[in-house]
């Protein structure tokens, strides 16, 4: 009999094309996800070598992280010349290399890690690459998912490959169930808050546990993809009923007798009983409390209901780090969180940037206006777009005050024209909050968004609870 | 790829714990589809005001630290972004070398393919080549990849470990994609089977 393996140690063993007597192994990669920003010199490089994409029928493109968001970005003067030539270069890269492309006219457009499960080109048990690290979204598939650099997309497209040492298994169970007012963001920023951002380094992580089970394929999405802000490359949850639900019918997902076949090599994607973890965190998941972050650190996570720490409360050079962070930040130790008043709201991204991301914020919104500067939603793709417009979500953001956006990664990042002035503090869905990562000197807190909805209502960080009708 | 067998240089100190890839180069700077010219930007937001100024005091601003080759960094240097620009920047700028408890998982992996060393040392290493690094070029610090060392100023050796493979590629500015595509017949056949057992796939 073999031995017990976790869900990870499956997925690896099924991909292993080599390995050599050193333990290095030639991993098979089953979906290549591509964008703008960290493929132009690989495409390149495969020009100046003479070589070709070995399996373009496995490989996916779209442009993301410059393009406008705006309603006239059709118009070319939307973008800088920069970005134009960047997106120009996957326009052409996708069409001479033969790969699939959705375009910025395609109504399919969207953020990279959106197109892969709403297209059905992620599935359970498959290894998935990019040359971004929230690749790590997909593994809420039960997929094995992680962000690759510039030359191994390179390596990746030429060879459908990568050449990698196996990671160890970290195990991270959120027991029983969440309480009203607290989600999937909830979940993955306490986890990074409790572990640090260095805590899950070297370690591909499982979630698991009941209130895992019971959220739904987007709130998956959200807690993996954050798992590389806790250090880990990968995270990944077993894949059940409710995810065969959700690749069914996909374009690309599998028919008759090959989706049979699939479904019965899906339902053996879990860790046996009495496998290996080398590292295992439990939180109890009544435990977890609507969370925002106060500093430049994702680890930097407290309760709504919290006050800003004081450096000498942390140890190491943690203390110097916090220092400059509140600094940056132009907070005050043991100001309230509630206290600090919001410039902007940001709901979008590859974190948060689905149909149920807008749901649970319109419920927020109906019937409310907002009190900050300005606050937009930006889709993750034009199908979640689509689908908002439909349930009438679009109209509750509009009627709120909000921009009414075209998909992409927008304000995440700031490549594209959606950017944070000086001083600007934003309550974002995001991932980051490194400085200047939503514009240089731009100021973010990372929350939930029902949290960013409240926040915007109210012109301050709120605790979405007391707007819910909920007792803390 | 450049080789790296050994380095004898000049050590910036960068104590920050965390320093992620966007500090190392800021997103204004991926919208290149080149390589090479990343190094004036390298840690932009830091190094210059708005105006494009000089700020005086970041490290690598001083006159000691502006042709260091090797950064001497707080724990989990970059965390963050899967950016390969980030070890492309420390190249262009002439980093070689950067040596700190711990690293992320992509940037580390990312330094092997441009022909930068990430060296994981204990913290009481760090400490000590860290004061070296203060010290600038008073106290040159040598990196010796054949032999797994890192030399402080005083001749204090410290050992560290590497990949036997990343160190073999490294030594020898081996291109790795070559290597791989000497192995097609394993990934042909791989193919074959795979398209009997997982055809969906």
């Amino acid at each position: 009999m073999t031995a017990p393996r976790t869900l990870y140690d499956k997925i690896w063993d099924d991909h292993v094309v080599h390995q050599a007597e050193d333990g290095t192994c030639l991993l098979y990669i089953d979906r290549h996800l591509v964008h703008e920003v960290t493929s132009p010199q690989a495409f390149e490089g495969l020009r100046m070598t003479g070589r070709k994409v070995r399996a373009p029928e496995k490989t996916i493109a779209v442009p993301d992280h410059n393009v406008p968001t705006t309603l006239d970005r059709a118009n070319a003067a939307t973008m800088t010349e920069d970005s134009r030539i960047q997106v120009a270069a996957l326009d052409k890269n996708a069409k001479d290399f033969g790969i699939n492309y959705y375009p910025v006219s395609d109504v399919r457009q969207c953020i990279v890690h959106i197109v892969g499960p709403e297209q059905g080109w992620t599935l359970p048990g498959m290894t998935v690459v990019c040359g971004d690290s929230h690749t790590a979204t997909h593994g809420a598939f039960g997929a094995l998912a992680h962000g690759i650099g510039t030359s191994e997309v390179e390596h990746v497209l030429a060879t459908q490959t990568l050449i990698q040492r196996k990671g160890k298994n970290m195990k991270v169970e959120i027991t029983g169930s969440l309480r009203p007012g607290v989600t999937a963001k909830d979940i993955t920023l306490s986890v990074i808050g409790a572990t640090g951002t260095a805590g899950g380094t070297g370690y591909v992580i499982e979630y698991c546990g009941q209130a895992i089970r019971e959220l739904s394929m987007e709130g998956r999405m959200t807690v993996c993809n954050m798992a590389i802000e806790g250090g880990a490359r990968a995270g990944l949850i077993a894949p059940d009923e409710k995810t065969f639900a959700y690749c069914m019918g996909r374009p690309h997902a599998p028919k008759g007798a090959k989706w049979e076949a699939a479904l019965a090599y899906w339902k053996t994607l879990y860790t046996d009983e009495g496998a290996h973890f080398d590292k295992v965190v439990t939180i109890r998941g009544e435990d977890i409390a609507p969370v925002v972050t106060w500093g430049t650190s994702p680890e930097d996570v407290l309760p709504i209901t919290g006050t800003v720490p004081a450096p000498e409360s942390f140890t190491g050079g943690k203390v110097d780090a916090a220092k400059r962070s509140l600094d940056y930040m132009g907070l005050q130790p043991g100001q309230k969180l509630t206290d600090i008043a919001i410039d902007t709201v940001f709901i979008g991204s590859c974190t948060n940037g689905r149909i149920e991301d807008l749901r649970a914020a319109a419920a927020i919104l109906k019937g409310k206006k907002i009190k900050v500067k300005r606050a937009m939603v930006v889709p993750g793709s034009g199908l979640v777009r689509a689908q908002a417009e439909e349930e009438g979500l679009a109209q509750i953001f509009l009627d709120a005050g909000f921009e009414w956006r075209l998909a992409g990664c927008s304000m995440c990042l700031a490549m594209n024209p959606d950017q944070l002035a000086p001083g600007e503090r934003c309550a974002a869905t995001s991932n980051r909050n490194f400085e200047g990562r939503q514009g240089r000197g731009g100021r973010t807190h990372l929350m939930s968004p029902a949290m960013a909805a409240a926040a915007a209502i109210t012109g301050h960080l709120t605790d979405v609870r007391e707007l819910m009708g909920e007792t803390v | 790829m450049e080789k790296f067998t050994t380095l004898t240089g000049v050590a910036a100190p960068m104590p920050l714990v965390n320093i992620d890839t966007d500090m190392i180069i800021p997103k204004q700077f991926l919208k290149t589809i080149q390589r090479s010219g990343l190094g004036k930007n390298l840690f932009d937001e830091m190094r210059y005001t708005q105006a494009g100024e000089e700020i005086a005091e970041f490290v690598l601003n001083q006159p000691a630290y502006r042709h260091a080759q090797i950064l001497v960094a707080g724990d989990n240097f970059g965390c963050g972004s899967s950016r390969e620009h980030a070890p492309w920047a420390l190249l262009d700028f002439g980093i070689r070398c950067v040596i700190s408890t711990s690293f992320a998982d992509i940037f580390f992996n990312n330094c092997f393919k441009n022909g930068i060393l990430p060296v994981v040392l204990p913290q009481e290493a760090v400490d000590h080549l860290m004061d070296d690094a203060r010290k600038g070029a008073n106290a040159r610090i040598t990196v010796d990849l054949e032999s797994q060392t890192v030399t402080a100023s005083d001749g204090k050796t410290f050992k560290f470990e590497v990949d036997a493979f990343k160190k073999h590629c490294l030594m020898n500015g081996l291109d790795d994609i070559g290597l791989t595509l000497e192995k097609a017949s394993a990934i042909d056949s791989y193919e074959a089977k795979n398209a009997t057992l997982r055809p969906w796939a």
